[in-house]
């Protein structure tokens, strides 16, 4: 399926967050995750399936100032 | 009540419907905390200092540099070595007589914030590192303390705003919960954009204005990324975290 992440397109395999994270080369716990623009709770990961066309924003804390 | 001068000082901004002389009023009665008062606390001191926020505590512990000048407006190349709040201070005063101004030259660790924090009305967390700022939520969360939040490295930057004094909001910790192994990066290691600091602090003094004046605030419990390169800003909704260690724990 092709999906978005942070705003570039990108094909994947994997529909379940987690599984899709590790696809794409996320691992470590430094980012949040979103999914059409709303953060998935950490502990939903496991539930979240992502779907053709979705929208995912992979972000981490931006530290300065 | 605004004296002859005030209203003449302030007369652009209260002649906007949604401030007026009582929003003006409420500016006035403020008294706002600015954790950090380098290249966002710059911006956002200079702008709630003109603004007429009536009483600003501005914490940095920190000496000015000759290497903050390039994105920290608030300095000038004569201030090297002196105290950032007190020059802050300084600068400040004499850009706004009718406010308030008071330095604190000391870190804002959780304790000093637990002490000073009872009677302000809202916080701006411009720090550079994530141990202030998680000890910033921590505070604000349990003293039920509005908290405008922002930060910028390179070119991107991100804001939120949570506001701990109505019921069930989010917390920092519940986007980015605390961790010990985590990479720190910041802008004396990785560099940053002066202006884009200058864009995103001036959205954190617009969303501190609008929630002191009771407008809709478009950061409240909502991610903004800015991006300085595309010029673009994308907001993300975050939800209460079950798991959260700072929330989850009432």
């Amino acid at each position: 399926m092709e999906i978005q992440v942070n705003g570039e397109s990108r094909r994947a395999e994997r529909n379940d967050l987690p599984g899709l994270l590790r696809e794409l080369g996320y691992s470590g716990e430094t980012f949040a995750v979103a999914v059409n623009g709303d953060f998935v709770p950490r502990a939903q990961y496991p539930d979240t399936r992502i779907a053709e066309g979705d929208h995912l924003d992979v972000v981490a804390p931006v530290v300065g100032g | 009540m605004l004296s002859r001068k005030e209203l003449q000082r302030y007369s652009r901004q209260i002649m906007l419907p949604r401030v007026g002389e009582a929003g003006q009023e409420k500016l006035k009665k403020a008294r706002v905390m600015i954790v950090g008062l380098g290249g966002l606390g710059s911006p956002v001191a200079l702008y709630l200092a003109a603004a007429g926020v009536g009483e600003l505590h501005l914490v940095d512990g920190d000496r000015i540099e000759i290497s903050n000048l390039q994105r920290q407006i608030l300095y000038k190349t004569n201030h090297r070595d002196k105290a950032k709040a007190q020059v802050a201070a300084q600068q400040l005063s004499a850009a706004n007589p009718e406010i308030r101004v008071h330095p604190h030259d000391n870190l804002a660790d959780e304790s000093w914030l637990r002490d000073r924090l009872g009677d302000i009305d809202l916080v701006l967390d411009c720090t550079d590192n994530l141990e202030t700022r998680h000890a910033i939520n921590r505070v604000c969360r349990a003293l039920r303390k509005p908290v405008v939040m922002a930060s910028v490295l390179g070119f991107s930057g991100q804001l939120i705003s949570f506001d701990f004094a109505a019921q069930q909001s989010p917390c920092y910790a519940c986007l980015f919960p605390p961790s010990a192994d985590r990479e720190v990066q910041n802008c004396s290691t990785a560099g940053v954009m002066g202006p884009a600091l200058g864009v995103v602090g001036s959205m954190q003094a617009l969303e501190a204005i609008k929630l002191l004046l009771g407008l809709p605030v478009a950061s409240l419990s909502q991610l903004q990324l800015f991006e300085a390169e595309s010029l673009e800003l994308r907001p993300l909704q975050l939800q209460g975290n079950n798991d959260c260690p700072v929330c989850s724990n009432p």
